[in-house]
This record gives structure tokens, C-alpha cells and sequence, in this order.
């Protein structure tokens, strides 16, 4: 018996094991991000490096500033929001509540597709349909713009967002809808002021990682944003976000340089962000989950 | 039938329900008199509380649901395609079984259906008015915008009562309302029951025979596989049961 | 009234064409890649090797590289994950160490693969030495995937019911014994589910393996070691980097097709597993 329970015990820090390996990896990543990237600080300025405006390490002397990469990241993912959060929402409230019960999971499985799509087809397709498209609609010398990636991220962020709300949707108790509508509202105020509200903490959470899903991917922005390092104003210029900056350029960094270093910076700027996206929407989900519903 | 037969406000003729293939109501005729408590009871799976919810329409979120038959209220098939349920359920309100006030404060769960339906001039004294009826107002006059989670389960339960009550309907239809209740709240609740139908018809579903005996005029009862088989007074269906199937049923020997 | 009926019809009118135009994004990718590539499709493309520097031939042993990574990232990642599912369900009392691994979980869920792939630079190809190889690239994307398979499994494990447990330590099982003989027999349809969503999410990345796995142009791989050619970023680079990028758009259509073909199967396969067990389950 004593043999049989040490042998449990064992086996129980076995899976313990297994379990804190997430934690582990992590903390590694964050480990080598930092160990490779704070390097740069020791010959380029933090503040330099922060709010620069220009990005050109191969320039003499090099320049690694932020800004343009950053906000080159953040204009496409709010372009990408301004199509995928109204039209993923409106699609989320239908497969929810309106959809017929048989079409429900069909709906529930072509969107899975959607998530399943590799990025690398997605940019492919933006480079061979979207960047001509956009090119001559707006008579521009080159596609590949804000614009392009903004509308191939967008498709890619309404699966997060559709399937997200939508289980948020369903979770809200059927009490909740009867209520509304034994009160004599119609569907749509039932949707509109009971539903959608009971399920804000998980539209949000879903909203927020959409966005996550856009500002983190990286093969479609490296193949159709135009990767110009400049500091965004119009949508139909190019861009050249976070991720697509660093796969371009690894290859091309000399090992131990200030260039490798600023890549890995790039990384740890990277790494926090989405950090802060999931933590963000970890405190949403659990501050609501704190209601009795 | 009962014998004297007073005023129906609802007249249900020859109602069949299915859930996709299985019926679960066959042939169900009652009239449902005005100003009265009419309790429906029966073993549970007997369909009585489908029954409730063809009354206001609120079957028809239930996929597969398919009803036959008529049921008139104040003369009108409310079944039919020109009745527009929502219109309907503003004047047949319902409790439901568990309370389900809405993750609002007490005030805007109360005021909720006054303003789905544009009423919204003098909300506070409507609010304050139902609030009364449900004879919930001393509780709760001091915390109106606290969360209506905040409430006890029997007072959740009246906030619901209130809620249905301040859209002023004809009809209120109680499914089980006291099941998720304790004692002291269910007391509360029947005594409410009672000073209704001063106002109102009131329809409640019940499992629990005492209840039907306490707070009814006139009682319904239905036996598994869907049908109605005995209404008639409350008392003489407790104390005189036409059908030997009742009063089995009374008296405890199935269900 | 009516305005009520007016709104809701408006409301109802948008909420279905956002739902058209989610499908329609979906059929028109899924239209554009199939009708302009299917004619690149044979059996010579997917069983030849790429002739005339890469302009002519087919992607054999891109298909290849792709279902080494794909398979070695299953084997890092799906002991791994059904062990730490199997300790989140079956032992872990609720805690401080679980919300530590539960947030770990999370938001390595939410890390950008790119940066998976620069952490797999410097850690599997150069401090560890492995170079760049089917080995580097593997280790890399199981750590990307751990998530996906630890969710699943989860979800798998959280879905036998409790009864069955409590029987099995009712008859004196050690919970060891009950969670080998009763809970993982139940739940393992549902973990495989995740380890093949797992398995097309590994061989349709792309970033992560930039640095770590793929090089344009290889031989077949005869070690572990040796780097390879990937079905994702050999469309990457003939549809980007290459000279002849309009030459050989045929070959870059094919292998989307390819590409698309295998996840999109892989993804299909395991929907299929999900809503049977949904359906067929007893319990």
C-alpha cells in the first residue's frame, strides 16, 4: 500500500510536470526575447529606439526606432477591426438567433473553415485578387497598402470574433429571452437590450482577441503591406507592421549585430502586446464572471 | 365544464401539440374564466406546462413545435398568422418557473416592458405602482438601482411579478412559480395570487396539489400523454372528482 | 408599433447580410484558388521533384518537409499536452499554481507565431545547436500548438462524467488506475479531435518555421537534422521572393491547393470525429 501510494504521488508530479511546462515556455520566450533583444540597448538608445521615427538599420549610422513598425501594426489591425467587428458581430447575433436550428452548426462549421485557412493562403490570395483590385479602384501606382492588409486581416480576425460571441450569445440564460419576450418585445429588442448586454463581457473578450489575431499575424501583412517603414496616414499608403518587419529581416541579420538585437526588441515590443491583449481580456471574462447570472 | 359558466376571457377548442413527432397535448378544450385563479395541475410530463406557453405563443421558440386548434382570447384565435404574438404577450404576461429577472437593476427589470413598448411617460410612478401590486415596493423602495441579483429568490420572484404586471396585462400566467421557493416566500407569493385576480385572470401551472387547493377557483387537470381530463371547481374537484383517473390522481395513487 | 417592426426588419436585413458577407469572403477565396489552380494539380506535381530552378516540376519534397514537421510536432506536443490536461481535470485543486497554468496557457495562445519562431531561433537553432532542421522547426511548432492540444484535451477529459470516476473509485481504484482504465478510454476521441487540429495548425504555419526548419530548396531530409522544404513557405517564396514570380503562378496555385487541401482535410476529418461523438455519444 505504501509502494502503491508513493507511486501515485509520483505520477500526480509527473502531470504536474506536464502542466507547468506552459509556464515554463513562457518564461523561456520571454527569457530569450529579452536576452537577445535588451543587447541593443547597450550601444543604441532606449528612448532612440521607442519613439524614433525612422527605421533603418542598414543605414550608417543604423536607425531602429519603433514608431513607424508600431503604428504601422496598429493601423492595419484597426483598419482590420473596422470591417471584422461589425460584420463578425452582426454574423455572431445571426448564427446565435436568428439562424434556423439546422443551419445553426453548418453556419458554425464554414466560419471554423475560415479559422482554419493557413495565413500563408490568405496572403497568397491578397497578393493575386485584393492588391490588384485595390490598385485599380483607387488608380495607385502599387497595391500593396494599408488597405490590402487591413481587408485580408479582417476576414482572417471574424472567425475569432464570430465564434467567440457567438458562444457568449448562446451562454446567455433562455429565462433571459422568454422574459423579454413574454414582456411583449419584439425579437429584436429582446436581442438588442437583453441578450447583446447579458453577453458584453464575452463580445468584448472576443472583440479584443480579434484584435490580437490581427496585430500578431504575420505572413499576409509581410506579403501585401508594401512594407514601407513610414508612419501611417492613409489607408492607401504601405505599411510595414511589427511581425512582417522581423521575418523579413532575421534572415538578413548578421548574428550578435544591433540589427539582430533590435529584432528581438521588436520582439519583446511584440510579446508584450499580446501579453497585454489576453491579460486584458482575462480580467474581462473574469470580472463578469464575478455576476450571477 | 363547470356549471355556471362565467365570462371566458380564454376559450382553448381542440388543441393538439407536438414536439416533432411526439404529441404532447391531444385535444384539449377548457374555457377560462375572467377574474378568476385557474390552476392547471397534473404528474409532470402531462404537458401542462406546453399548455401555458400556447397561451402566450412562447412555443414557438421551441424548434419542432407545431400546434392544432384554436385558442380565442376575448374572441380572437391568437393562434392564427394575423395575431402578432408580440402584441399578444404585452397582454398575457408570465412567471416563470425559476425567477429570471434580468442582470439589471431592480428598477429596469420592472421597467423593461414599458419601454420595449414606447410607454415611457411617467415611468417611476408605473414602476412604483407595480412594484406595490407585487407587494414588493417597502422591500426594495430603498435599493431600485441595485442589481436584481441583489434580491432574495422570492423577492426575484415578485420583481418578476412586478415586471410582468407593469406592462397592465388581462392575463398572467404563473408556470410553477413558487418550485424554486422556500415555505415563507411561496406564502408570500400565494397571498399576492389571491389579491391578483381582483385585477387580473391568473393561470398557474402547480405540481403541488395544496397550492392548486389554496389559491385556486377553478381547476384543470391533465394526465400524462397530454390529455384534459376533468375541470371543474376547485373544490368539488378536490372533494368530488367526476373521474375515477382524478381522483387516483388526488388522492395519491399515481402521478 | 410599426416603428418597432421597421427597426427589427432593418436590424434583421443587416444581421443577415453580415452573415452573407462572412460566406462570401469564405467561397471567394475558396473559388479563386481552386478554379485557378486545379489545372496545376496532377499526379506528376505532387510526386516529382522541382525542376529548372524551381520554375518547372513539382512540390514532392515541400509535401514531404511539411508532413515531417507536422508529425515531429505531434510527438513534443501531444504527450505533453494530454498530460498537463489530464493534470488541470483530474488532479489540479483549485489554485494558485492552476491559474498560473491556466494563464500560461492562455496567453500562449495569444503569443504571434512570429515570435515563436524568433524564440525558436535563438533557443533550438543556435543556443541548443540544432540548426536549422526538421528537429528546430518540430520543437518550435509544439510549442505553438501545445495550447490548441491542452484546450481540447481538456474539453475531452471535462466531458466524461463524473459517475463513471466516482464508479471506478467506488471499486477501489487508485485515481492513477481510474484515469488510465476509465476517463482517458472515454475522452480520447475527443483529444484526438484537438492533436489532428493540431496537426493541420502545424503544417499550415509558416513564420515560425522561417528560421528554424525551412530552406528554399533541399533535398529529401535524411536526419532530423536536416533542414526542408515546406509546403507554406514554398508558396511564401514563389509567390514573393522569387525572379519568375508571374511565370510560375500555376505552381504557386497548386501548392495553395495542396496546402489548403491538406488542413482544410485534416480540419474536416476532425469536425467530423467531434460531431459524431456529439451525436453517437451514450452518456
Amino acid at each position: 500500500m505504501i509502494r502503491q501510494a508513493w507511486r501515485e504521488r509520483s505520477i500526480r508530479g509527473l502531470f504536474f510536470l506536464a502542466a507547468a511546462t506552459s509556464i515554463i515556455i513562457l518564461l523561456l520566450i520571454m527569457l530569450f526575447l529579452f536576452g537577445e533583444g535588451l543587447p541593443l540597448f547597450r550601444a543604441y538608445g532606449l528612448w532612440d529606439f521607442l519613439a524614433g521615427q525612422f527605421w533603418a538599420p542598414t543605414a550608417e549610422p543604423p536607425r531602429f526606432g519603433l514608431l513607424p513598425l508600431l503604428l504601422g501594426s496598429l493601423w492595419v489591425t484597426f483598419g482590420a477591426l473596422l470591417l471584422a467587428v461589425p460584420l463578425g458581430l452582426g454574423a455572431a447575433i445571426y448564427i446565435a438567433e436568428l439562424a434556423p436550428a439546422g443551419l445553426r452548426e453548418l453556419l458554425k462549421a464554414l466560419v471554423e473553415v475560415l479559422a482554419a485557412i493557413p495565413s500563408v493562403v490568405y496572403g497568397f490570395f491578397a497578393l493575386v485578387i485584393i492588391v490588384p483590385w485595390v490598385k485599380a479602384s483607387f488608380h495607385l501606382p502599387i497595391g500593396k497598402t494599408a488597405l490590402s492588409a487591413s481587408l485580408v486581416l479582417g476576414v482572417m480576425a471574424l472567425p475569432t470574433i464570430v465564434s467567440l460571441a457567438e458562444d457568449a450569445l448562446t451562454g446567455v440564460p433562455r429565462g433571459f429571452r422568454e422574459a423579454a419576450l413574454a414582456l411583449g418585445a419584439t425579437k429584436w429588442q429582446t436581442i438588442w437590450r437583453v441578450t447583446v448586454p447579458a453577453a458584453l463581457s464575452g463580445i468584448s473578450t472576443a472583440v479584443i482577441l480579434g484584435a490580437g489575431r490581427a496585430i500578431g499575424e504575420t505572413m499576409t501583412v509581410l506579403m501585401v503591406s508594401g512594407m514601407a517603414p513610414i508612419i501611417p496616414h492613409s489607408f492607401l499608403q504601405p505599411v510595414r507592421p511589427l511581425t512582417a518587419t522581423i521575418a523579413a529581416e532575421v534572415g538578413e541579420a548578421v548574428w550578435g549585430s544591433p540589427h539582430y538585437h533590435a529584432l528581438f526588441a521588436l520582439g519583446i515590443v511584440l510579446f508584450l502586446l499580446s501579453l497585454g491583449i489576453n491579460l486584458l481580456a482575462e480580467w474581462l471574462t473574469s470580472r463578469y464572471r464575478g455576476v450571477k447570472v | 365544464m363547470p356549471k355556471e359558466m362565467l365570462e371566458p376571457v380564454i376559450v382553448v377548442e381542440d388543441l393538439d401539440f407536438y414536439y416533432g413527432k411526439e404529441q404532447a397535448l391531444r385535444g384539449v378544450s377548457l374555457s377560462i374564466p375572467r377574474n378568476k385563479v385557474t390552476a392547471i395541475i397534473g404528474p409532470s410530463g402531462c404537458g401542462k406546462s406546453t399548455f401555458l406557453k400556447t397561451l402566450n405563443r412562447l412555443h414557438e421558440l421551441i424548434p419542432g413545435a407545431r400546434v392544432k386548434g384554436r385558442v380565442l382570447f376575448n374572441g380572437r384565435d391568437i393562434l392564427s398568422r394575423e395575431v402578432d404574438p408580440v402584441e399578444l404577450r404585452r397582454r398575457i404576461g408570465m412567471v416563470f418557473q425559476k425567477p429570471n429577472p434580468f442582470p439589471k437593476s431592480v428598477f429596469e427589470n420592472v421597467a423593461f416592458g414599458l419601454r420595449v413598448n414606447g410607454d415611457v411617460s411617467n415611468l417611476k410612478e408605473k414602476v412604483e405602482q407595480a412594484l406595490r401590486r407585487a407587494a414588493l415596493w417597502d422591500e426594495v423602495k430603498d435599493k431600485l438601482q441595485r442589481s436584481a441579483f441583489d434580491l432574495s429568490g422570492g423577492q426575484q420572484q415578485r420583481l418578476c411579478i412586478a415586471r410582468a404586471l407593469a406592462v397592465e396585462p388581462e392575463v398572467l400566467l404563473m408556470d410553477e412559480p413558487c418550485s424554486a421557493l422556500d415555505p415563507i416566500a411561496t406564502a408570500k407569493i400565494e397571498d399576492l395570487i389571491l389579491e391578483l385576480k381582483e385585477d387580473y385572470t391568473v393561470i398557474i401551472v402547480t405540481h403541488n396539489m395544496q397550492q392548486a387547493a389554496r389559491v385556486s377557483d377553478y381547476t384543470a387537470v391533465f394526465l400524462t400523454g397530454g390529455v384534459m381530463v376533468e375541470f371543474a371547481e376547485t373544490k368539488k374537484i378536490f372533494e368530488n372528482p367526476a373521474n375515477k383517473m382524478v381522483e387516483d390522481y388526488i388522492t395519491g395513487k399515481f402521478g | 408599433m410599426r416603428l418597432r417592426r421597421l427597426t427589427q426588419a432593418a436590424a434583421f436585413a443587416f444581421l443577415t447580410l453580415a452573415m452573407a458577407a462572412v460566406l462570401l469572403a469564405l467561397g471567394t477565396i475558396l473559388y479563386y484558388i481552386l478554379a485557378r489552380g486545379a489545372g496545376a494539380i496532377s499526379w506528376e506535381f505532387l510526386t516529382s521533384f522541382p525542376r529548372r530552378g524551381m520554375t518547372a516540376g513539382g512540390i514532392f519534397p515541400a509535401i514531404v518537409g511539411t508532413f515531417y514537421l507536422a508529425v515531429g510536432t505531434l510527438i513534443f506536443s501531444l504527450p505533453l499536452g494530454i498530460c498537463a490536461a489530464i493534470y488541470l481535470v483530474e488532479y489540479a485543486p483549485q489554485g494558485r499554481a492552476v491559474r498560473l497554468i491556466r494563464m500560461a496557457v492562455n496567453n500562449l495562445a495569444g503569443v504571434p507565431s512570429i515570435v515563436f519562431g524568433l524564440f525558436g531561433l535563438a533557443f533550438f537553432v543556435r543556443l541548443l545547436g540544432l540548426g536549422v532542421s526538421i528537429l528546430s522547426g518540430s520543437l518550435t511548432l509544439a510549442f505553438l500548438v501545445l495550447p490548441t492540444i491542452i484546450r481540447a484535451s481538456e474539453e475531452a477529459l471535462r466531458a466524461v462524467p463524473q459517475e463513471f470516476r466516482e464508479g471506478a473509485l467506488a471499486l477501489g481504484a487508485t485515481r492513477w488506475q481510474m484515469i488510465r482504465r476509465v476517463v482517458l478510454p472515454a475522452g480520447l476521441p475527443g483529444v484526438l479531435t484537438g492533436a489532428i487540429l493540431a496537426l493541420g495548425r502545424a503544417a499550415g504555419e509558416t513564420a515560425p518555421i522561417i528560421f528554424t526548419a525551412a530552406v528554399f530548396s533541399a533535398r529529401l531530409p535524411n536526419s532530423p537534422l536536416s533542414p526542408v522544404m515546406a509546403l507554406p513557405y514554398h508558396l511564401f517564396v514563389m509567390a514573393t521572393e522569387s525572379i519568375f514570380y508571374e511565370e510560375t503562378r500555376p505552381i504557386q496555385y497548386g501548392t495553395a491547393i495542396v496546402l489548403l487541401g491538406l488542413v482544410l482535410a485534416l480540419d474536416l476529418v476532425a469536425i467530423l470525429v467531434r460531431a459524431r461523438l456529439r451525436r453517437g455519444r451514450r452518456w
